[in-house]
Order: C-alpha cells, then sequence, then structure tokens
C-alpha cells in the first residue's frame, strides 16, 4: 500500500453514510477480496473502480445486505445490516435504490407500472397518486410519453433510465447503480450523468456508483476506490481528481489515464 | 413530527398555495380538493405563488401534487412564480419538464371496429400459416443437408439432447405407463368379470397399449417435458441475441438448434413408447395377478398371442411421427419468441398446447388410415 494512494474525504469528526470495515467477500473458498475498509460520506457520490471480475458487482450486493461478509460487516449509520431477519431487511430496503446492470426492468410491466410497483408496496398512496408520481418520474428521466410501452420496446439506453427512474421511485436515502452508462451513446451517459447529480443535489441522495467511464467518474465523482484483481484487495481510495494526479500504482495510473500516462 | 398540509390563501399578489410539515412518499399525502377548487377559480393574470418557509421535509408525493396543481393553473392563463419552492424541488419540477413529451410517443387508447379487428385476425392467420410452411420447408432443407453429412451442429449438444429426451424421461414415462396399464387393467376386469372371461384383460391391455395408448401417453408427457423446455431455450437464446450471433457468423439456427432437437426426440420416441408398453403390461399383470388371480404366466402368455408384430410397429411408428411433430411445435414457438422473458413463457404455453392438438389431430388420421388399410 503506497500512502499516496489513500486521501481520506470524511471530515474528522463526520459520521460516514455508509462503513465497510474489514470486509471479505467470498464465494465459498473462493475468496473474490479481504479486508476492504472505506466510507462512504453523506451525499457524495461514491465510485467503485476495478477491472472486469474483481467483485465491484458483488461488493455492491454485499452493501445491499443481498449477500453475507465471509468476514467483516457493512454498517448503515452505525448499525450492521449484513445477517439481518427477512422483515428487518424488509425496512431497510425501501432506502436503498437499485439501478441493476441489465436494467433488470419486469418484462410482463409497462415502464409505468415497473415504477408504480415500489409505491405500492411501501406506500400508502391511492392508484391515482402512484400513477402521477410514476408519469412524474419517468418525465424526471427524459420518458414523457413512454409511460404505457413495455420494456422489449424501448432501446436499451431507454430501459437504463426506466431503471433509474424505478430506483428512485421511493425517494430513496441511498441510490446505488451498477455500470449506468454501459451500451450508452456518450450523450446519453453525459444525461444521465446530470441526471445523478442533479438527483443527488436535490434529494440529498448518497449515490454508490460502479462504472469504468472515466468522463463520468471525473465529472460527478466526489469519492472512489479501487479494487485490484490480482492482489484481491483495495489498492487505492479518495477523490478520483486526486487519485489521477497523486497515485503512483501502475495499475491505477493505467487506469485512470487510460494508459495515456505510461508511454506518453 | 407534523403532518404534511397544503392550504390556499388569495393575497395581494395572487393565490398563495402554504406546504408546511413533513411530507415523505411512505405516508398518505394530504386532501387537497379545497385547493385544487382555489386554483381551479384562477383566471389569466392571476399568480400562483409558493410559501414554503415551515415545510421541514418534502417528497415526491408534494412534486406530483404541485405539477398537477400548476396545469390547471396555466390552463386557466395563470402565471406561476416558483421562487417560494426549495431550490431542489423546483429544480427537479424543471428537470421533469425540460425533456418534451414525444407525442408521437404515446399509445393510442381507442379500440378498432369489429371489421378492422375481424380483417386483421384474418391476415394474422394467413401470415402464421405462411411462417408455419416456411419454418417447415426450412427444417425439411436443414435435415436433408444433415442427411448427406453437410450440417452444421454440435456433436456434444446433440448427444446431450438425446440423453435428455430419452434416458432423462424414463421415470415420468414409467410411472405413467404403469399406472396407466393398470386402469385399464381394472375396467376392462370390472366388464369382463360379467362374462367370466377375465383371462382377456391381458389382451386388452397388450392391444390397447402397443397400438395406441402407449405412443399416445408418452408423447402427451413429451410434450410437456421437452417440447416446452425446446420452446423455453430457444425463446430465451432469442432474447438474449444468440440466434442473431448465430446468423452472422453464417450458421443457421434452423441447423443449428432445430435439427439436432428433431433429431433427438424423434429417434428417442419410438424407444420410450417400446418401454412404455412394457411397463403398462407390467401394470396390467399387477392388478391381474392382484385381483384376478392370474398367474405372471399366464397373463404373459395370453399377451404375447395378443400382440401382433404390425400393430407393435404401427405404433412406433405413429410414436416417431409424434416426436417429429413435438420438436416442431416447441421449435417453432421458441423461434418466433418476441423479445422479452414473458415472451419466453408464452412461447413455452404456446408450443405446450399447439403440440397436444397436433398429436390428437394425428392420433385421428392415424386411426383412420390404419382402419382404411385394416392393420
Ligand atoms: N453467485 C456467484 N457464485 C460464484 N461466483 C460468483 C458469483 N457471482 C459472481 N461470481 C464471481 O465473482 C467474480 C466477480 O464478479 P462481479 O462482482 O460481477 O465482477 P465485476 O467487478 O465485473 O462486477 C467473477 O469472477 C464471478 O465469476
Ligand atoms: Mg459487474
Amino acid at each position: 500500500m503506497t500512502d499516496s494512494c489513500h486521501e481520506p474525504t470524511l471530515q474528522p469528526g463526520e459520521a460516514p453514510h455508509i462503513e465497510v470495515r474489514d470486509l471479505t467477500m467470498a464465494f465459498g473458498d473462493f475468496v473474490l477480496q479481504r479486508d476492504l475498509s472505506f466510507s462512504i460520506p453523506r451525499n457524495s457520490i461514491f465510485v467503485i473502480m476495478g477491472g472486469s471480475g474483481c467483485g465491484k458487482s458483488t461488493l455492491l450486493r454485499h452493501i445491499l445486505g443481498l449477500l453475507d461478509p465471509a468476514a467483516g460487516s457493512v454498517l448503515l449509520d452505525g448499525s450492521r445490516i449484513s445477517g439481518l431477519e427477512a422483515d428487518e431487511r424488509q425496512a431497510i430496503m425501501s432506502r436503498f435504490g437499485v439501478l441493476y446492470q441489465s436494467g433488470a426492468l419486469w418484462s410482463s410491466m409497462t415502464l409505468a407500472e415497473n415504477v408504480s410497483l415500489p409505491l405500492e408496496e411501501y406506500t400508502e398512496l391511492d392508484a391515482a397518486e402512484i400513477r402521477e408520481i410514476a408519469i412524474l418520474k419517468l418525465a424526471m428521466v427524459g420518458l414523457k410519453g413512454f409511460e404505457d410501452y413495455y420494456p422489449a420496446e424501448v432501446s436499451g439506453g431507454m430501459q437504463k433510465r426506466a431503471g433509474l427512474a424505478r430506483a428512485i421511485a421511493l425517494d430513496p436515502e441511498i441510490l446505488c447503480i451498477d455500470e449506468p452508462s454501459a451500451g450508452l451513446d456518450p450523450i446519453s451517459s453525459k444525461r444521465l450523468d446530470d441526471l445523478i447529480q442533479e438527483l443527488r443535489d436535490s434529494l440529498d441522495t448518497t449515490v454508490v456508483m460502479v462504472t469504468h467511464e472515466l468522463p463520468s467518474i471525473y465529472a460527478i465523482g466526489t469519492d472512489s476506490i479501487f479494487l485490484d484483481a490480482e492482489t484481491r484487495t483495495m489498492i487505492a481510495s479518495g477523490p478520483p481528481n486526486w487519485l489521477r494526479d497523486h497515485c503512483d500504482h501502475p495499475t491505477v495510473r493505467t487506469f485512470m489515464t487510460r494508459g495515456e500516462g505510461e508511454d506518453g | 413530527m407534523t403532518g404534511p398540509r397544503i392550504e390556499a390563501t388569495r393575497g395581494p399578489e395572487g393565490l398563495t398555495l402554504t406546504a408546511s410539515g413533513q411530507w415523505d412518499i411512505e405516508v398518505a399525502t394530504p386532501d387537497a380538493q379545497a385547493v385544487e377548487r382555489a386554483v381551479t377559480s384562477l383566471g389569466p393574470g392571476d399568480v400562483l405563488l409558493y410559501d414554503t418557509a415551515d415545510l421541514e421535509k418534502w417528497d415526491s408525493g408534494l412534486l406530483a401534487l404541485l405539477l398537477r396543481l400548476e396545469s390547471i393553473a396555466s390552463d386557466r392563463g395563470a402565471k406561476v412564480d416558483r421562487r417560494g419552492l426549495p431550490d431542489g424541488a423546483g429544480r427537479l419540477l424543471a428537470l421533469a419538464e425540460s425533456s418534451p413529451a414525444r407525442e408521437d410517443a404515446r399509445r393510442s387508447e381507442e379500440k378498432a371496429p369489429v371489421v378492422d379487428r375481424v380483417g386483421t385476425a384474418a391476415l394474422d392467420a394467413i401470415d402464421e400459416a405462411e411462417e408455419s410452411v416456411t419454418f417447415l420447408g426450412e427444417t425439411t432443407r436443414a435435415l436433408g443437408r444433415f442427411l448427406t453429412g453437410r450440417s452444421r451442429y454440435r456433436k456434444r449438444d446433440l448427444w446431450l439432447l438425446v440423453q435428455q429426451a430419452g434416458a432423462g424421461a424414463l421415470g415420468i414415462v414409467s410411472l405413467v405407463s404403469f399406472l396407466l396399464g393398470a386402469i385399464l387393467a381394472f375396467v376392462g376386469a370390472v366388464q369382463l368379470q360379467q362374462f367370466g372371461a377375465t383371462i382377456y384383460v391381458a389382451n386388452l391391455v397388450g392391444v390397447a397399449m402397443a397400438r395406441d395408448m402407449g405412443a399416445l401417453m408418452t408423447a402427451i408427457v413429451m410434450s410437456g417435458r421437452s417440447g416446452a423446455a425446446y420452446a423455453a431455450q430457444l425463446g430465451s437464446m432469442k432474447v438474449n441475441q444468440e440466434t442473431d450471433a448465430l446468423v452472422t457468423l453464417g450458421i443457421s439456427p434452423v441447423e443449428f438448434l432445430v435439427v439436432p432437437r428433431v433429431l433427438a426426440l424423434s429417434s428417442m420416441m419410438p424407444l420410450l413408447t417400446l418401454y412404455s408398453v412394457l411397463m403398462g403390461i407390467a401394470g396390467g399383470a399387477l392388478v391381474g395377478m392382484a385381483m384376478l388371480d392370474l398367474s405372471l404366466t399366464t397373463y404373459w402368455n395370453q399377451t404375447l398371442g395378443a400382440l401382433s408384430i404390425t400393430g407393435l410397429v404401427g405404433g412406433l411408428f405413429k410414436a416417431l411421427v409424434y416426436g417429429v411433430l413435438i420438436a416442431l411445435a416447441g421449435c417453432r414457438e421458441g423461434m418466433r419468441c418476441g423479445g422479452s422473458a414473458s415472451a419466453v413463457g408464452d412461447a413455452a404455453t404456446a408450443a405446450v398446447v399447439s403440440s397436444i392438438v397436433a398429436i390428437i389431430s394425428a392420433a385421428g388420421v392415424f386411426a383412420w388410415v390404419f382402419y382404411v388399410l385394416g392393420i
């Protein structure tokens, strides 16, 4: 570990929104990552970086409490969220909004119904109000007029945006996003970045995002960690722009400059 | 915690909407009818203002409500002044309005007139029939290529399919056939006991299983087991664009996916049917021994005397045809599957329904042809 690759962003005395302590992730005997420790500040856009297959999506699933740690723990506002009973977990899940890597829209429901389902499950609103909110959320992501389309009838980028509308249906406290720009053109992906930033600013959301897109990492990321597939641990943490300028770990350098800093 | 409230007051500057308390998405929004009436009374030149000094927390429910009230106000020609809203709320409302609605995107709700719908249904039926014939033609041609050794497929896949359609189905076929043989024997025994001709139970079970019931029951079991599986496999490959990936490689999905399935199922069906006939006879024998005090050898000899080679071969031939029909129905429904996961479920359902219809129709045709031929 080189100190030049670790820059704490949490102010002294500031309580983290989410804290990961000595987390080891494993599938059976196969250890994916060990000894991860980091804090996600409130209202930050926290980026998880690393090569394909190093365990970024798996880390997200641990943060969501969907997988139990092999060792260590994940704390939300200071209390453990792993290994909870089903009903305790249910209460916590409504504080999270998730956009899955593949969109994961329910294909037998229209876009509006997709956004409505979490509202029907978790709120006491009546059908008309739910529909109104669903339309509002779809409008926020630029899908006004597409409420009654089925997922298979719209493009991949639109499915991603509809997935985001579903993720923010309950005004979540924490928004987890897995590779939002995968498969999107630069313009759509810029729009998505703006949208995420806007949602963070206006709803006071904490955003945890897995992405490879350097432009969006630098544009909206306020804090980040870097997972390494070879050493199977976290090799860098800090604001992305700071890491680009200071971190001298070769893997991180290559990633953050797309290899241009190496031979240029 | 103070509950969410909204009210309207008229002042010199215009109509002021005062939102206060804690608005939380999980709590029902307050009744806004009075406010809505007040907003409806606005006219051109009026102004709609906001006062959110006592608003502790706001949510999307408030935003959706405000959006509705604002659209009523602007329909009446009133102006909206959003300066009184919290920063974030104003920005989110602006965001929701920033992307124009795609008017052409909205679905037309109106239903077409009856004549239209009948016409469309008829045209669809013709298209579908045409597609079916095309599919049949493609499959036949691909089978031809297979027989001449020019077909592209993976031997391993074919072998796996043969295993699944053959050995994999033994359990369920045993169970169904054994019980069917026993039921036939039981029903027959009750009738034949009246004439004291109980030994003919063996003839009844043996002939029925060999000529018709063995093939028919095996076919119905296999349409639920393999036909549905083929539709689901091919359907999800379609959804994942795996079939497109084959086409772009220059490999025909019919050759690569359909032909091995047709071959696997149609070669295994006669074998399964032969097995089913034996299990049926065993079921009949059990009833014969337990209920009618027949000995196993008597029962077996009586069965052998009743069975004819032509009858058995006819039964196995029917099984072969049923196998082809089931595999074709399954693969065809899979190949025309739409682009979503629910479409895969629909394809599996359609595969089972159409293969059972095909099996029963074929059984009817066979019964007539065999009668005319005197077999
Ligand atoms: N349920 C699982 N069981 C076993 N291994 C898994 C499972 N899910 C993921 N993996 C493995 O974990 C590794 C990391 O996966 P993932 O977190 O999806 O990577 P990425 O960083 O690309 O998102 C991969 O090698 C994958 O094969
Ligand atoms: Mg991933």
